[in-house]
């Protein structure tokens, strides 16, 4: 008696249909808003495509071998090229991995090994992570301010210090999860064996968790290599060698590509602007290609 | 979960190294000990200087602001001047840029970015194109500011010029198209500055849609919701915490975002609501400024610098938290 009452309620019941209708607005609702942000995405990619495909067409145009030994042209000068902003970068870039790749692996081995739970340790934390919102201009300001007022003049390490203190955060972060991925039984076994914490961490945990900070030190050195606002007023730019007349001219202005670029995107002359988009298709391919060297390194580990 | 064994062997190896005598294991000499005070101690240091450097920082700034900010005091923020000559310093219109530029950035960004955190999580695509995708957005996030602001002089503001010429021309009585674009402006910079924010909205919000567990959607499936029901009364609300600190963060790198503004809003001294005007951002304001300043103008712009890392310092941290909640929330067991 029950069960027949049952089954007559489970009739009247609407059923929702497995078929997929388009007269149902229910179902015209999902197709349109899979539409919709399906087409966000595409649209999303557009940027990056119209960017590269510029890059190429207008910097590939201009790429030649005189644009990496030649210097910068004045005004009205055809040609000439922009040797000495790759190695301003290259030098900035180098002075920034020396300051912040030791102090965040060093600051990190404190976080992840020695005290992760102490008071000091998560201040630290907290810090870094502030850090990685820290605007890049004004990581600029601040080395204007500790570097290019103290000793009176615009500089390749003053412009370093500026872009270490954007890497710090990224070099000491991925260093501190990299060293928590490590197993606790490959440390607890050298310590059973007499090693010291020291020892543990210069013999099993350094070791094992190389390839992961290494592509965060990459990642660092990706971002900081495009950086322009940091630059700025710091290293400012150049237009001759860094070596010049057979002197080392470390304390004096110190040109760089991504500066060129910006500089040279605001002036009236047809050739600085070709300049402009060789340097950018320059710039980009040396970021792309840490990038690709960061992500291999990690991926050889799994 | 054994380990590898040439794993095992690279650890007990250089183990066993160190090992005299017999015994496999010894114990550490003064010497190691010695050692193990030394390092300890140096990670100590520099651990505690990442605090130290951070305070460094917004004392150095602000000391150097410091004699400004008695001069001007309140009336900086309030006032739209900015004449050097007569010394008469207001970031008012900077300030608004600032925002304006990135509340515009947000909205777009946000729809963006959110529409391919869906996009790419929901199973709409098979996973290898959802690689793909992924990659292609985080591309975006690799290419530097200052090539986006060339593209956007000699690209985007070419491109937009004519449609914008067409909205001015019919639709001007609307405020927000009531000028004219005749080059850098507001709308292309907030457009590039979309593109930039874009890649940190879209990461953030699908990690966060990833960690809605399975059977809640399952659930909503079985109840009979259709694909767009489940997503928008189901797991959308459960993953809100965390997609508000995606734009959260996103809005502290817009705000502090400097050379594709620099090279594409225009740089003048102007409150506008308009999108085809020019404007003036804090952080453009500060790279134009800088290079050439005297020392006068240099407490000035270093006033102008500790308003821009208040604002981005606030922005941050309140991210920040929001998304340690949103983990907490989600971790804390499915009650």
């Amino acid at each position: 008696m029950r069960s027949t009452e049952g089954s007559q309620a489970a009739d009247k019941v609407d059923l929702p249909s497995l078929d997929r209708s388009y007269h149902d607005p229910r179902g015209v609702l999902s197709t349109l808003l899979s539409v919709l942000t399906g087409a966000a995405t595409v649209v999303a990619c557009i940027p990056l495509f119209s960017v590269l495909i510029m890059l190429f067409w207008r910097g590939g145009a201009r790429l030649s071998w005189q644009l990496f030994v030649e210097l910068p042209p004045t005004a009205f000068e055809e040609g000439g090229g922009f040797g000495n902003a790759i190695v301003g970068t290259l030098v900035m870039v180098g002075i920034a991995a020396l300051i912040s790749v030791p102090f965040g692996i060093l600051a990190a081995v404190f976080l992840a090994e020695f005290g992760p739970d102490s008071k000091l340790a998560s201040g630290a934390r907290f810090c870094a992570k502030t850090l990685t919102g820290l605007p890049s201009i004004l990581a600029g300001v601040f080395a204007y301010a500790a570097v290019v007022m103290v000793t009176g003049t615009y500089s390749a390490p003053a412009g370093g210090v500026a872009l270490a203190l954007l890497m710090l955060p990224t070099v000491l972060l991925t260093a501190e999860e990299a060293m928590k991925m490590v197993p606790v039984r490959m440390k607890e076994a050298a310590v059973g064996m007499g090693c010291t914490r020291s020892q543990v961490i210069w013999k099993v945990v350094l070791p094992t968790a190389l390839p992961s900070i290494l592509t965060g030190v990459m990642l660092a050195v990706a971002r900081a290599s495009g950086e322009t606002a940091p630059l700025l007023f710091t290293a400012l730019f150049s237009n001759y060698w860094l070596i010049q007349d057979g002197h080392l001219g470390l304390m004096e202005p110190t040109a760089s590509l991504a500066v060129l670029i910006y500089n040279f995107s605001g002036m009236p002359f047809e050739n600085q602007i070709e300049m402009a988009w060789a340097a950018a298709l320059v710039l980009v391919l040396l970021v792309l290609v840490i990038n690709i060297i960061g992500q291999l390194l990690s991926r050889q580990r799994v | 979960m054994a380990l590898p064994a040439t794993e095992r062997e690279a650890a007990f190896g250089s183990v066993r190294e160190m090992a005299t005598g017999a015994s496999i294991s010894t114990p550490p000499s003064s010497l190691d000990i010695f050692a193990d005070r030394v390092f300890r101690g140096l990670t100590l240091i520099f651990a505690g200087l990442t605090i130290v450097l951070v305070l460094y920082i917004v004392l150095e700034i602000g000391g150097k602001a410091a004699p400004a900010m008695q001069k001007y005091g309140l009336s900086f923020i309030a006032s739209t001047t900015w004449d050097v000559n007569k010394a008469r310093f207001g970031v008012l219109p900077e300030i608004w840029g600032t925002l304006y530029s990135s509340v515009l950035a947000l909205v777009l960004g946000g729809f963006f970015g959110i529409s391919i955190a869906i996009f790419l999580t929901q199973d709409f695509l098979p996973p290898k194109l959802e690689v793909i995708f992924k990659n292609i957005v985080e591309l975006l996030a690799a290419i530097p500011s200052v090539v986006y602001g060339l593209w956007g002089i000699f690209v985007l503001i070419p491109t937009i010029r004519p449609v914008a010429d067409w909205v001015h021309q019919h639709f001007g009585w609307i405020p927000f198209f009531s000028t004219s674009l005749s080059g850098p402006g507001m709308l292309p910079a907030a457009l590039v500055l979309t593109i930039m924010v874009l890649p940190t909205i879209s990461a953030i919000s699908r990690d966060a849609l990833s960690a809605v567990p399975p059977r809640l959607k399952e659930a909503a499936f079985g109840m009979g919701a259709t694909r767009w029901e489940a997503i928008l009364r189901v797991i959308l609300p459960t993953a809100s915490t965390g997609i508000l600190g995606a734009l959260m963060l996103g809005f502290g790198r817009a705000l502090g975002e400097t050379m594709a503004l620099a090279m594409l809003v225009g740089n003048s001294n102007q409150l506008s609501i308009s999108l085809f005007s020019p404007a003036n951002t804090l952080a453009a304001l500060l790279a134009l400024n800088f290079p050439e300043a005297d020392k006068r103008q240099e407490q000035v712009l270093m006033y102008a610098a500790v308003l821009l890392l208040a604002i981005t310092l606030l922005v941050n941290i309140c991210g920040a938290a929001v998304l340690r909640r949103a983990t907490v929330r989600l971790s804390g067991g499915g009650k």
